[in-house]
């Protein structure tokens, strides 16, 4: 039983972890990007229309990543090369993305989706317990892992993260130190755009294999309050991913054991906790100002 | 070739009116190539989007219904955006305050006299605006992030409608559909102009006028442009930043709050699980497209309600899914806030041999 409610802990806890993962980096680098929703809606309708076109599972998947780096590019372009403000930019984002996957998804609503396959790792899978919960998942599950080693150890442990932290602390300093602060901006929104596409992916791919309109109902936003709450390093995102990952599927165990709560009440419980844990982390002035990037949402015009 | 940006010594007057055109045009101009692309006729397309709409009485009046909520939305949050307050959940300002508004016609369907109806647009108002107040509350107090914040409180709001429409609110005479009972004569909005307009929009635009004279001719004005564009001076003048920020967040939720209850009594006549098409989000857009300023915010109101009412008639006439409209906000946000950059800056292709040093001295 509580392996079972943990499984599905874990798979709402994916894409939240994997866009949140994604959105640090961007946030790292100084730029705000609130176009979360809207790069993981279009991964998520692109992900089951190539997915569902060509019968590949894979090739979903890299449409997807694609298609969210699409949006960020977007973004990017506006927000970095013609410096329009971040935070209408972002919502742009999302209006937008929301539009265009109902537009491309219309001919895909109730279409039979296609299932990632569990890949059992060999060895690990065999555990008692951790086995059957971590090591016998899908692909992006594990993607999900290696990011948050690759940008925890990438962003603290390798030049390139030194790099794309000075940029997002200080923005003159590293332009004045002859690095492009645009270009390496640019390069972590991409990557931005990629982890919300795929975050996207395993919603249409995995966790409920098919597309419904607005089907990311609101992760992305919580993804971000999520970068919040982590105070920008890599391990908290995970913490609080499955935090959020638990209380999004007490839904779906309430129900089982048929407490008399409204379901709306426990649908809304993910946003209140959003709520709850954003007061939480921001009311403690010193955690928040040691790690925030200083030059977060400011824009950069190089003077040349 | 690159892009290079070179800033102007002052703001462009010229650009400032040009950019909400120039955007609206390549909006047009992508709408086009969709069209295209999805192989439909572009210039019956844009005919049916932009212009049929105009041309007919009942779908003019239909346009004007939609404009309203978004012209009054749009207003309240040009208040927030000029003082740097990121309020993006008038979407659920909107809902509370019908929820509120609706309290009396729901809850006390007997009391009818000439003061229902005053009394229900002050409690939608006023649910509003308290709606609006908890993230304004929750960033003065915890310094917490309002965008993230007012935003989840849009799902907190819907998912409080769908349980109050299918819960304790439903029509007791409804045969269990989840809706409220039907409003009654007195809490209905007159309708005016002899046609099937409510009083709704006479209001809006009573309230966006006030506004403007407010926004150009009070010191109240005056502190939300200047705490808007200079915190620092505006705290040596003695403004609060705190005040002005749970004061323009009660304001534009008393307006959404407001906008809401005049869509359930002047439109829908009953609460349903679901009574806004995205006002709350496309008002966003409006405020932008309308550069903050509530005249401007009137005109752009119509230019969106018009992608309300052109993105059903390509629908119905042409086949396209009506989700184009969402698509071609979500584009004029895009251009409109690319737009904006022309009014502070110049934009130059520079041919990457020139130096960049040089480049500057031309």
């Amino acid at each position: 039983m509580f392996e079972a409610v943990l499984l599905t802990v874990i798979t709402a806890a994916t894409p939240l972890l994997i866009a949140a993962i994604g959105e640090l980096v961007v946030e790292r680098s100084g730029v705000l990007n609130l176009g979360v929703e809207g790069m993981m809606i279009m991964g998520a309708v692109i992900g089951f229309a190539i997915a569902n076109q060509t019968g590949s599972g894979t090739l979903g998947v890299v449409a997807a990543i694609v298609a969210g780096m699409a949006m960020s590019a977007l973004f990017g372009f506006l927000v970095l090369v013609l410096v329009t403000n971040q935070v209408a930019t972002g919502l742009a984002l999302t209006i937008l993305g929301i539009g265009l996957s109902g537009m491309i998804g219309e001919a895909y609503i109730g279409v039979p989706g296609l299932d990632l396959p569990q890949l059992y790792i060999p060895g690990l899978s065999e555990i008692p317990f951790i086995g059957p919960v971590f090591f016998q998942q899908d692909a992006i599950v594990y993607m999900s892992f290696a990011l948050v080693a690759i940008v925890a150890y990438g962003l603290f442990r390798t030049r390139v993260g030194l790099v794309l932290r000075a940029v997002g602390d200080n923005h003159g300093s590293a332009h004045a130190l002859g690095y492009s602060v645009i270009k390496i901006r640019f390069a972590a929104v991409l990557f931005g755009g990629a982890c919300a596409g795929l975050a996207g992916a395993y919603m249409s791919l995995a966790y409920t294999p098919q597309w419904v309109e607005n089907m990311t109902a609101g992760r992305g936003w919580i993804a971000l309050a999520l970068v919040v709450f982590s105070s920008w390093l890599p391990l908290r995102v995970v913490v609080g991913a499955y935090l959020f990952g638990a209380v999004s599927v007490l839904n779906l165990h309430a129900q089982a054991v048929e407490l008399d709560i409204p379901s709306q009440l426990l649908s809304s419980l993910p946003y209140l906790a959003t709520i709850l844990v954003l007061v939480l982390i921001s009311a403690n002035r010193r955690l928040t100002l040691v790690n925030t990037p200083a030059c977060l949402g400011k824009p950069f015009v190089p003077d040349r | 070739m690159r892009l290079e940006l070179v800033k102007r010594k002052e703001h462009s007057q010229m650009m400032a009116l040009l950019s909400p055109l120039i955007a609206v045009g390549l909006t047009a101009l992508a709408a086009a190539i969709i069209f295209s692309i999805t192989s439909h006729n572009p210039l019956i397309g844009l005919y049916k989007f932009f212009i049929e709409p105009l041309t007919q009485q009942w779908s003019l009046e239909a346009t004007i219904d939609k404009a309203t909520p978004l012209i009054l939305i749009g207003c309240g949050l040009a208040v927030c955006y000029l003082s740097n307050n990121w309020n993006i959940g008038a979407e659920g300002q909107f809902v509370i305050g019908a929820l509120f508004g609706s309290i009396l016609p729901v809850l006390f369907p007997e009391f009818e006299n000439g003061a229902t109806l005053p009394l229900m647009l002050i409690f939608g108002a006023v649910g509003g605006a308290l709606w609006a107040l908890i993230p304004a509350l929750l960033k003065t107090r915890f310094n917490t992030n309002e965008i993230l914040t007012s935003l989840m409180l849009v799902y907190v709001a819907g998912l409080m409608l769908d349980y109050l429409v299918r819960g304790p609110w439903r029509d007791p005479g409804g045969y269990n559909f989840p809706e409220s009972r039907i409003f009654s004569d007195a809490a209905t909005l007159p309708e005016v102009f002899g046609g099937t307009m409510s009083m709704s929009a006479p209001i809006t635009v009573i309230v966006a006028i006030v506004l403007a004279v407010v926004l150009a001719k009070t010191l109240k004005g005056f502190e939300i442009r200047v705490m808007g564009e200079s915190p620092r001076a505006g705290s040596f003048a003695g403004f609060s930043a705190k005040g002005l920020t749970l004061f323009s967040f009660a304001l534009a939720g008393a307006f959404a709050g407001l906008a809401g209850t005049m869509e359930v009594s002047g439109s829908l006549n009953q609460l349903l699980p679901s009574i806004s098409p995205g006002y709350g989000f496309t008002a966003i857009i409006v405020a932008f497209l309308g550069r903050l300023n509530p005249i401007g915010i009137i005109i752009a109101g119509f230019v969106l309600a018009l992608s309300y009412i052109g993105g059903e008639g390509v629908q119905s006439a042409m086949g396209v899914s009506n989700e184009i409209a969402s698509v071609i906000q979500g584009l004029l946000l895009f251009f409109v806030l690319a737009c904006d950059t022309l009014i502070l800056y110049r934009i130059r292709m520079v041919s990457r041999r020139v130096p960049a040093g040089e480049a500057s001295h031309v």
